[in-house]
């Protein structure tokens, strides 16, 4: 595992990192000498192409990482749509593989035409690489290697569409590797005015009727961008490890992306190994977000969507994640043969390169100061030059960096989803009934920044006997594979669920109806292996990953003590007012006192009496701590599930299904969902510029209009502000939080729940007596 | 409900419309405590010996003043509560049908399921009986009186003559199975018409009294002869106590020679804790116990035969009621408790029959009756 981080750890090093690091020159060397698609076919199972389902996985992944990570650097709020075609539909029932052809397209900012043989048609050739950024690109293999296993399975060239300036044609270029040169060659390279595709429009049913409402590929929407088409030989099928779990999780650790997926008509033959995270139900039709376009804008789903196989999941919050910066590595998190490397190219880049100057250019936190001391330490003059560190030197050097007394790194290269944004994205993709998610602070691992997000849902419509779901993300991508090897997984297991209520056999993972989900930020991750599936088990990051989940472990345990309490107390009132009834009759029976009278105030005294003792004492009589679950921070809850709204005949702007806490309103206006309340200014996504969240998550001011570079013209017509509220209450399905005020005179009582067999069941008014 | 009960009424309309008048003054109350926004409280004087005070003075064993909160707002208690007021409306409504209903068939008048559950409002009969018996002390009425039969297990004859309800009831011919004391005996229900006995000879069981009613006991002796089967009923309690009283009868009492007959007799003179409001009514004070005593065994030369040991509980009531207040400073009643302990066996009266069959009817209680040896 250490020569795999020490290869990793390198920001120099060339892009195959599963090659052993001491050939990595020698490699590079020889990439002429070999057959690029040899190379490839020898190390598929490396690049992520070991099956035909992986394959297809793969390439997805490596196109939507490319096509998120240019949309935020560009500071665009990501719209991204994935259409997997089945080339064979008519292939035999039996057959394992199928040709496809996968087509990402986003609304990035575009590739300039001359880029595009570099990006696409060689192997090794990045933007992402040559940096300490955090970004997904560098986790990934290249879009490239994707477009060369579909050339070896399926001979044809990618086709790329790309448009970098709006309001100008597109490039449309084909183009497929020459594995001898390992260059590309173009085959067609013309112009178009269709961007993004608009064949896909027509594909199916789904997008047929969503195209109607503009919400599907919209030119509107993708006013720049790119698409990439390749077509390969691969497996679709659902559930564990699939693309549909992969762009399911893309959607929850990604909120501010919107996703479409448009998926093959069928399914290759084999079982299904698992359910994806999301039953889809029924089709929703919750409006959310508006568009600014001159028809008037379809409302958007808040919550993922199917329609007619086609999945949306929406943008759940309008801010981009925050920028990162790059940094220089910290002298705690190299390692010698990266040293050894960083002195050699350093001697190439500048002849005559100081080791003091050396030391404080390609390190961070290392002053003049310490650049001498260094220089004290291993015994050479201040104005040694690199080249004449020999070997021995370097080692000492390599000694001294590890066991100095630094500042640890700085943390600003490092992008938290953020407490908000996790929530919104769990919001959307889980039905859950509680949510919480704590962002720990940045720490160090072995001198390399880090920072753990933890975020759990439970209850409402996830299952309840099966072990808990644990879903991790290393900068915002999905880990699908080696779950068990996986650190955060076993931080899982260590975690002591039982002190919150749960269920948890020794050693294991909680059982009941959790999702966890543990987000790993870092400029540079660590992973077992080349694959890059499992993070790899660093103590200090294993502490922070159990220190967040104890975070949402406490706000979950509180939350179920206080369900728990709610349930027995409303069984309480139960029994009450199951008397009440009878009192009533008999007291009119015998005195003649009018009996709805006496109900109503024994009613009233019932649920006083319960509130009171709500408030005053708990189970075991003590006083209870003003300990509002809903109060915390970083906490949902969805009050009540489906049952609640079946009540509510009216249909139309019934009592919020799901409220937000109060401290909800008031910290955590997920913005999708705050447009349905008392803003008056409704935030319209394309209108502005998307915000920048700050690195602590929260909104950082925007930048100035001369930066942003994608502000699509400005809409002619704002839609009718008068028009807006009318159309947004019809029935949600996460409903939005009752403005504070309104929240004392409640529009409509809330229907009567009777506790049956410990579910809430709506009763109607009290027993029918009189 | 919350004030001692007087009892003055006599007639049964006039005790019926007392009756009504507690039943909805009680359902009034809770009434008018929710409406004006309290939470309503049955208050159950409580029925046990620590709520009970002795009157030395009379003799007799006077309710306290401790009262229980029965409260609506309590998961304990809710549904008795309910039961509470689902009986005062049974019991209402009979009263204004002028109908009695047995204890079973006051279950069956309560019960239903509760509208908009799976609950009934009693679970079995021993539910409804106790609610009934907490009735009876908050209203301070007694179950007669809320027109529930109490059970008829009281049986007499003798020189007397009576009126039953209009009906003449000579119980001088009453064959061999004796007039059925009934649950009402009230002077509008049973009046006096011609007494010549002395006496009342009141015994425990039926098959003692079998015996002395075979042997013509109240003839030769003339006197009345009674039995309660075991514990007497209020009926039966009752009509000694009118009989002691209005006809100045002195009441002997023939009982085992076991805590339980010593516990008998203590209802009969000084009254019960569960119905210590009515001790006034019910206790005989005068009333005197010829035996068994524990010292027969001896006295009489009884065989080995006879007895029957004490187990631990006879040994742990027996201490009991021998710290009653109304045995505590009595000299006689804790030599006989000694002496019952010491010897560690009981006797039952029909044990007298070793020695021969009418032994306790030709010399027993007629010896005791002449020397005047009783416990009083
Ligand atoms: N959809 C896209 N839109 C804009 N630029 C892109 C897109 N896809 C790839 N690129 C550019 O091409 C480069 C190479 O991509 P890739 O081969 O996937 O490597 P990596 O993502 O690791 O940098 C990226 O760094 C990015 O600059
Ligand atoms: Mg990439």
């Amino acid at each position: 595992m250490t020569e795999v981080l020490d290869a990793e750890s390198s920001p120099r090093m060339s892009k195959t990192r599963s090659a052993p690091r001491a050939t990595a020159e020698t490699m590079a060397a020889k990439q002429r000498d070999i057959s690029v698609s040899e190379f490839f076919v020898k190390n598929r199972h490396l690049l992520g192409f070991d099956n035909p389902r992986k394959a297809l996985l793969t390439t997805v992944k490596e196109a939507v990482d490319n096509s998120l990570d240019a949309c935020e650097e560009a500071e665009i709020l990501p719209d991204v749509t994935v259409v997997i075609e089945d080339l064979q539909p008519d292939r035999p029932a039996s057959a394992k593989s199928s040709r496809y052809r996968i087509t990402v397209v986003d609304n990035g900012p575009g590739i300039v035409r001359k880029q595009v043989e570099h990006i696409f048609g060689r192997l090794l050739y990045g933007s992402k690489f040559h940096r300490l950024k955090m970004s997904r690109g560098q986790q990934g293999i290249g879009i490239s290697a994707a477009g060369m296993y579909g050339l070896i399975t399926t001979g044809k060239p990618m086709v790329i569409h790309t448009k970098p300036k709006p309001g100008q044609p597109a490039h449309h270029i084909e183009l497929a590797m020459n594995t001898k040169t390992n260059r590309a060659e173009v085959t067609v390279d013309k112009e178009t005015r269709f961007f993004p595709p608009e064949r896909f429009r027509d594909l199916t049913p789904g997008t047929r009727e969503l195209a109607a409402s503009n919400q599907f590929l919209s030119p509107t929407a993708y006013t720049t961008g790119t698409s990439v088409s390749i077509e390969l030989e691969g497996r679709y099928q659902k559930g564990r490890g699939s693309v549909d779990e992969f762009l399911e999780l893309t959607a929850i650790a990604n909120p501010h992306a919107r996703i479409t997926f448009v998926p093959p008509s069928k399914e290759s033959a084999a079982e299904e190994e698992d359910v994806p995270l999301l039953k889809r139900g029924a089709k929703a039709v919750e409006p959310a977000a508006a568009e600014t376009t001159s028809p008037p804008p379809p409302p958007e789903p808040a919550i993922t969507t199917e329609t007619s196989g086609v999945t949306v999941y929406p943008r759940g919050v309008n801010e981009l994640p925050p920028e990162t910066k790059e940094i220089q590595p910290h002298p705690r998190g190299v390692e010698l043969g990266m040293l050894l490397q960083m002195l050699k190219e350093a001697e190439t880049e500048k002849p005559g390169y100081t080791l003091y100057n050396f030391l404080q250019d390609k390190f961070s936190r290392i002053s003049a100061s310490t650049a001498s001391t260094f220089c004290d330490k291993i015994k050479v003059s201040s104005r040694a030059k690199v080249a004449d560190i020999d070997h021995a030197k370097a080692e000492l050097l390599y000694k001294e960096m590890q066991e100095a007394k630094l500042p640890p790194p700085p943390t600003d290269c490092l992008a938290p989803i953020g407490v908000r944004q996790l929530l919104a994205g769990l919001l959307k993709g889980v039905r859950a009934e509680f949510y919480a998610a704590s962002s720990r602070e940045p720490d160090v691992y072995r001198g390399r920044p880090f920072l753990i997000e933890a975020a759990i849902a439970f209850g409402g419509q996830l299952a309840t006997e099966d072990t808990c779901r644990v879903i991790r993300f290393a900068n915002r991508v999905p880990l699908l594979f080696q779950q068990s090897a996986c650190s955060s997984f076993k931080a899982v297991a260590e975690t002591n669920w039982r002190n919150y209520d749960l269920q948890q056999p020794r050693g294991a993972v909680p059982v009941g109806p959790l999702v966890i989900m543990i987000h790993m930020a870092s400029v540079w991750v660590p992973f077992t292996s080349e694959s890059k599936e499992a993070i790899a088990d660093y103590d200090e990051i294993r502490k922070e990953m159990k220190l967040a989940l104890m975070e949402c472990g406490r706000k979950l345990g509180t939350y179920l003590r206080k369900r728990l309490k709610m349930r027995r107390e409303s069984e309480r009132r139960d029994v009450f007012e199951r008397y009440i009834g009878e009192i009533a009759k008999s007291i009119n029976a015998i005195t003649g006192t009018d009996a709805r009278k006496v109900y109503n105030a024994l009613l009233e005294q019932a649920r006083a009496k319960t509130a009171v003792a709500d408030l005053v004492l708990d189970d075991e009589g003590k006083r209870i701590k003003e300990e509002d679950p809903a109060d915390q921070d970083g906490v949902i809850i969805v009050e009540s599930g489906a049952g609640l709204r079946s009540v509510d005949k009216s249909g139309a702007a019934g009592p919020p299904v799901a409220a937000l806490s109060k401290a909800e309103a008031a910290q955590l206006t997920v913005a999708s969902l705050a447009k349905g309340g008392d803003d008056d200014q409704p935030r319209l996504i394309d209108t502005e510029t998307p915000r920048r969240l700050s690195q602590k998550g929260k909104a950082a001011p925007a930048k100035s209009a001369k930066e942003t570079r994608s502000a699509p013209d400005k809409p002619a017509k704002l839609p009718d502000k008068a028009a807006k509220p009318s159309e947004k209450p019809a029935a949600r399905t996460v409903a939005a939080p009752p403005p504070p005020a309104s929240k004392a005179a409640e529009p409509k009582p809330k229907p009567k729940m009777r506790l049956i067999n410990g579910k809430l069941v709506p009763v109607d008014d009290g027993p029918k007596l009189f | 409900m919350s004030k001692k009960p007087v009892r003055t009424a006599s007639s049964k309309k006039d005790r019926d419309a007392v009756t009504m008048k507690r039943v909805v003054g009680l359902a009034d109350t809770v009434a008018r405590t929710t409406l004006s926004g309290r939470e309503p409280v049955i208050h159950v004087p409580t029925r046990a010996l620590s709520n009970t005070v002795w009157d030395k003075k009379h003799g007799i064993l006077r309710m306290g003043e401790a009262r229980q909160e029965r409260e609506l707002f309590n998961l304990n208690q809710a549904k008795v509560f309910m039961q509470t007021l689902l009986h005062s409306e049974s019991i209402k409504s009979l009263i204004e049908a002028d109908k009695t209903l047995s204890l079973r068939a006051m279950f069956y008048k309560g019960l239903h399921t509760i509208a908009g559950t799976k609950e009934k409002t009693f679970a079995d009969q021993d539910e409804s009986d106790a609610i009934l018996e907490d009735l009876e002390v908050t209203l301070g009425s007694l179950r007669e009186e809320l027109h529930i039969f109490a059970k008829k297990a009281g049986t007499m004859v003798g020189n007397i003559t009576i009126i039953d309800t209009g009906d003449e009831i000579d119980c001088r011919r009453m064959g061999s199975g004796g007039y059925a004391i009934p649950s009402i005996v009230e002077p509008d229900i049973i009046q006096f018409k011609k007494c010549d006995a002395r006496f009342v000879l009141h015994v425990e069981k039926n098959t003692v009294w079998s015996r002395f009613n075979e042997d013509k006991f109240w003839q030769k002796h003339n006197c009345i002869l009674t039995e309660g089967g075991g514990q007497p009923p209020r009926g039966v309690r009752r009509l000694l106590a009118r009989l002691n009283r209005e006809l100045g009868l002195p009441i002997y009492c023939l009982l085992d020679c076991d805590p339980w007959g010593h516990y008998i007799f203590s209802v009969i003179k000084q009254g019960s804790m569960s119905l210590a409001f009515e001790s006034e009514r019910l206790a005989i004070p005068e009333a005197k116990f010829i035996g068994l005593r524990a010292m027969d065994y001896d006295r009489c030369q009884l065989t080995d035969d006879v007895q029957i040991a004490l187990n631990d509980n006879d040994t742990k009531r027996a201490k009991q009621i021998a710290d009653y207040p109304w045995f505590k400073g009595h000299r006689g009643w804790q030599k006989e408790i000694d002496r019952l302990l010491s010897n560690g066996f009981k006797m039952e009266v029909e044990s007298l029959i070793t020695k021969d069959i009418s032994y306790v009817t030709e010399t027993y209680v007629p010896e005791r009756l002449k020397a005047k040896d009783w416990l009083d």
